[in-house]
């Protein structure tokens, strides 16, 4: 079965049925995506697949094939990401960080969407992303600077 | 970096008040924020936490957890194991079948008895995850059931018992006018660190070494130390990047330190023992569950006497709870000053989970009682409810609930208005007073708190004894010597702040690594906002030192033992009298709600509160330890409720059915900074990160009860609670 990750084609020769999250972070050491609850309900365990954010716990191997997955490891590397990440390191919205990852690939999600989302729409958009450290102000706020500094990147 | 410094300092997030020298807005350069020294790592998924380490070579434990609350083990039938894979358990301890936290009462893994749901009885360990987890479910255990307390109100066993007595309450009862009495509820809450309990050990050289996420590495190198029955030379405790904490890993990693260290000894290999989410839910501390019983006296519109008694269910074992109640009996009387006080406080044994450390640390649960208390006599007495609270303040040099004394300003009332003017609350409460009578209610409550800084007692004095270092390199490097901990707080970056802010050095020239047994001194356990107050002045003054003695090229290592404030009455643990902290940090908070009588939802319009944790060392991290822990308290006031059947077992261990709040359940919490600085700690500083959660819950139920025209005495106070209320209310 072959699907792209991070940009790159990749042949995945394992199980059909096992979880995307526990491929990625064991088989291809993208350690990037988190797990913290295993059962759809957290989000740090996010990627973007075919350009939405999904819940990688939730998606069988057999479901990734031909399709085109991003993690926090292959977006890092974007302009985008850097205009995300200077506005999160401005109003210090990264606390433990484990929901960061995931945090940050859902705020892309947002912006792709919608590069001058309302406040209530960034609310939506990071509430499948459970954080238990900030309260989301500052990840909201950051995620308001991003849309205002990437002007035309999204 | 350029681009990024126009928004260090959001002026809408935050607002900041300098008291001392009337200028808004001011800030010294200390409290101007910098990019987080761990901020790169986190975004770009680099940082390693315990799970990240790759499993080669590595064992995988999981534990066998008992399913009866209370029972005799009769007999554990293990299946024939696969080669390679093996049962550990009380007969491979070494040293001492006893995790060692206050008192030695929790075993590693069960003896005779199990005493409640969950209690650790065996860990099998192998190298495939999926094939230990099959022999766990295969194990069949004979138990004998034994009579189980479930609730605090049936519980037999009083583990602790302590009293609180200041003046002659007798007198007072005898000559009041009115006397009021009531009983406050709290519920248990789980803390949902992101990042579940785990660490990894392994055996080597004859030593142990034992990595993962925590909040105190030298609690754990004692702990295993003792299990081991080896000296804590012996054994070497490692921080990894830990995914929050706030409370949950103070003491609950020593348990799971030691049994992985059981575990790799008799392995011969390195074991991870890493829980699930429902399991970290089901088996792990949470906040106590508390009843309180209220008198007070009242003559001539005030109030001369309480009669407090406070019972918190400790759970199955000792674990932290001596020192929870201590805390919670200190803060039952609030902000206020009354002369004649007597709190009984006791902590009594249930089948049920052990409950822990969680932000706050005993004071939430006694600050929903106080504040409810004195909300509901000023509406018996017809009274203003803040009006009546401001009437009862405590004031500096007032003596405190201990007989010790405020000895710095109480800077209350300037913080009330402060809030009064972020959100109208005086005029907002007196409208909303006023019959309502549409589908949408609303209401406002305030509440006014404090948290002790700092350990409770002489324990920074006595017990912990902290001591710091910094070495500086011939490179002219300079290293932070201690083994606090930064589990999200900030603190990688707060002292590197105060030690290169001293040094008149930049960021990059000081080095903070994780906390190392090894390397790095006892600075104390990372827990009762204690790091920033008492290390970063102890990191101060050696920074203050390493300057006057620097010489470039050399070599140089400088030490700073904690030193008690002249000024402190000393705390006597058996009369409770003396001052129980140095200092308090102070808040006011105001929550504003709009009830929707259809649907029985609750919007929280805004929460505003002003927050004193002296200087803030970087006034973003302060902000977001604020909005963190205000949003952390309206989940436990509000939605967080964990539901156990007859038996004590938790049914709702998961993110489904443990609801805490979304980006969507969040207000647009204001927070702003009002500065009353302290003497002692490094450039004014003062307790912060449990500050923001103490009050939080009495001010959302004061909003609940003027939109619901009713009376709460309990937390969480959940929308199915909002039902009922309205449903009374239209009956009546």
């Amino acid at each position: 079965m072959k699907f792209t990750l991070n940009g790159n084609g990749v042949e995945y020769t394992g199980a059909l049925n096992a979880r995307l999250l526990d491929v990625l972070r064991d088989e291809y050491r993208l350690t990037g995506v988190k797990c913290a609850c295993k059962e759809g309900e957290c989000g740090a365990c996010s990627v973007i697949m075919d350009g939405r954010l999904i819940n990688s716990c939730m998606v069988a191997m057999g479901r990734a094939a031909g399709s085109d997955i991003v993690t926090i490891e292959g977006y890092s590397k974007t302009d985008r990401f850097a205009v995300l990440d200077n506005a999160y390191a401005s109003v210090s919205a990264v606390q433990c960080g484990y929901c960061i990852p995931g945090m940050i690939l859902a705020s892309e999600c947002i912006l792709a969407k919608n590069p001058h989302p309302t406040e209530d729409e960034i609310r939506e958009g990071i509430s499948g992303n459970l954080c238990r450290c900030t309260g989301y102000n500052a990840i909201v706020h950051a995620i308001q600077i991003a849309s205002k500094e990437g002007s035309g990147l999204w | 970096m350029l681009k990024v410094r126009k928004y260090l300092i959001s002026v809408d997030r935050f607002c900041l008040y300098m008291n001392r020298f009337g200028m808004g807005y001011y800030m010294e350069k200390i409290c101007d924020s910098v990019i987080k020294l761990d901020h790169l790592p986190k975004t770009s998924g680099s940082a390693v936490y315990v799970a990240d380490f790759p499993t080669e070579g590595m064992l995988f434990g999981k534990l066998l957890h008992s399913k009866k609350p209370h029972a005799r083990i009769i007999d554990v039938k293990i299946p024939p194991l696969p080669d390679g894979y093996l049962i550990v358990d009380k007969n491979d301890v070494p040293g001492v079948n006893r995790v060692h936290i206050v008192e030695d009462d929790t075993p590693v893994f069960a003896e005779e008895t199990v005493e409640y749901i969950g209690d650790p009885i065996l860990m099998a360990v192998g190298p495939d995850e999926k094939e230990v987890l099959r022999i766990i479910n295969a194990i069949d255990v004979v138990y004998e059931d034994l009579p189980a307390i479930i609730s605090l109100r049936d519980a037999d066993t009083v583990f602790f018992n302590y009293e609180i007595n200041k003046g002659d309450i007798e007198k007072a009862f005898a000559e009041a006018d009115k006397v009021f009495e009531e009983q406050f509820e709290t519920g248990l809450q789980e803390h949902c660190y992101l990042e579940t309990q785990g660490v990894i050990a392994e055996a080597h050289d004859g030593r142990m070494t034992v990595h993962g996420s925590m909040q105190c590495p030298y609690y754990i190198n004692r702990a295993v130390a003792k299990v081991l029955g080896c000296g804590p030379s012996d054994v070497q405790i490692i921080q990894d990047e830990t995914g929050g904490a706030f409370g949950g890993k103070e003491d609950y990693p020593s348990i799971v330190a030691c049994q992985a260290a059981v575990a790799a000894r008799k392995a011969g290999k390195p074991v991870r023992l890493i829980f699930d989410r429902r399991e970290d839910m089901e088996f792990t501390s949470k906040r106590h569950p508390s009843l309180c019983t209220y008198r007070a006296a009242v003559k001539d519109g005030r109030i001369t006497a309480m009669d407090i008694d406070v019972i918190y269910d400790a759970g199955a074992y000792t674990t932290l709870t001596p020192v929870v109640l201590q805390r919670g009996i200190i803060c039952a009387d609030g902000v206020y000053s009354i002369a004649n006080l007597h709190v009984r406080g006791r902590a009594v044994k249930t089948n049920t989970v052990p409950n822990g450390a969680f932000r706050g640390f005993g004071g939430p649960q006694t600050f929903f009682a106080i504040e409810m208390m004195m909300d509901h006599i000023a509406n018996n007495l017809g009274e203003d409810s803040l009006e009546f609270k401001e009437k009862h303040l405590a004031q500096q040099g007032d003596a405190t609930s201990t007989s010790g004394e405020y000895h710095f300003p109480v800077p209350i009332p300037a913080m009330i208005e402060e809030v009064d003017n972020a959100c109208g609350f005086r005029r907002k409460r007196a409208e909303y007073a006023k019959p309502q009578t549409g589908r949408y209610r609303r209401g406002i409550g305030m509440s006014l708190f404090f948290h002790g800084a700092g350990f409770t007692g002489s324990g920074e004095r006595d017990f912990i004894k902290a001591v710091a270092k910094l070495h500086k390199r011939s490179d002219g490097i300079v290293e932070i010597l201690a083994a606090s901990t930064d589990m999200g707080q900030g603190l990688k970056t707060t002292l590197t702040k105060i030690v290169a802010n001293e040094l008149r050095l930049p960021l990059d020239r000081v080095v903070f690594d994780n906390a190392d047994t090894d390397r790095m001194p006892d600075s104390g356990p990372t827990v009762a906002s204690r790091s920033v107050m008492i290390v970063g002045e102890l990191l101060r003054r050696a920074a203050a030192s390493l300057r006057e003695q620097w010489k470039d090229g050399e070599d140089l290592t400088i030490t700073e033992n904690y030193r008690s404030p002249d000024y402190i009455i000393p705390f006597d643990i058996a009369t409770f009298r003396g001052d129980a902290y140095p200092t308090y940090s102070w808040a006011v908070n105001a929550i504003e709600v709009e009830v929707d009588t259809l649907t029985g939802l609750t919007s929280i319009l805004g929460s505003y509160g002003s927050f004193d944790v002296g200087t803030p060392i970087d006034i973003n991290i302060i902000t977001g330890q604020m909005e963190g822990g205000v949003l952390q308290g309206i989940g436990y006031a509000s939605m967080e409720q964990i539901a156990a059947d007859a038996k004590g077992r938790i049914r709702n261990n998961n993110f489904s059915d443990y609801i805490i709040p979304t980006a969507m359940d969040a207000p647009n919490i204001k927070t702003m900074i009002h500065v009353e600085k302290y003497p002692d700690g490094p450039y004014g500083a003062k307790g912060a990160g449990e500050l923001p959660i103490v009050g939080i819950p009495a001010s959302y139920t004061e909003a609940m009860e003027m939109a619901l025209g009713t009376r709460i005495n309990h937390i969480p106070f959940t929308a199915e609670d909002t039902m009922k209320a309205l449903q009374e209310v239209t009956a009546k």
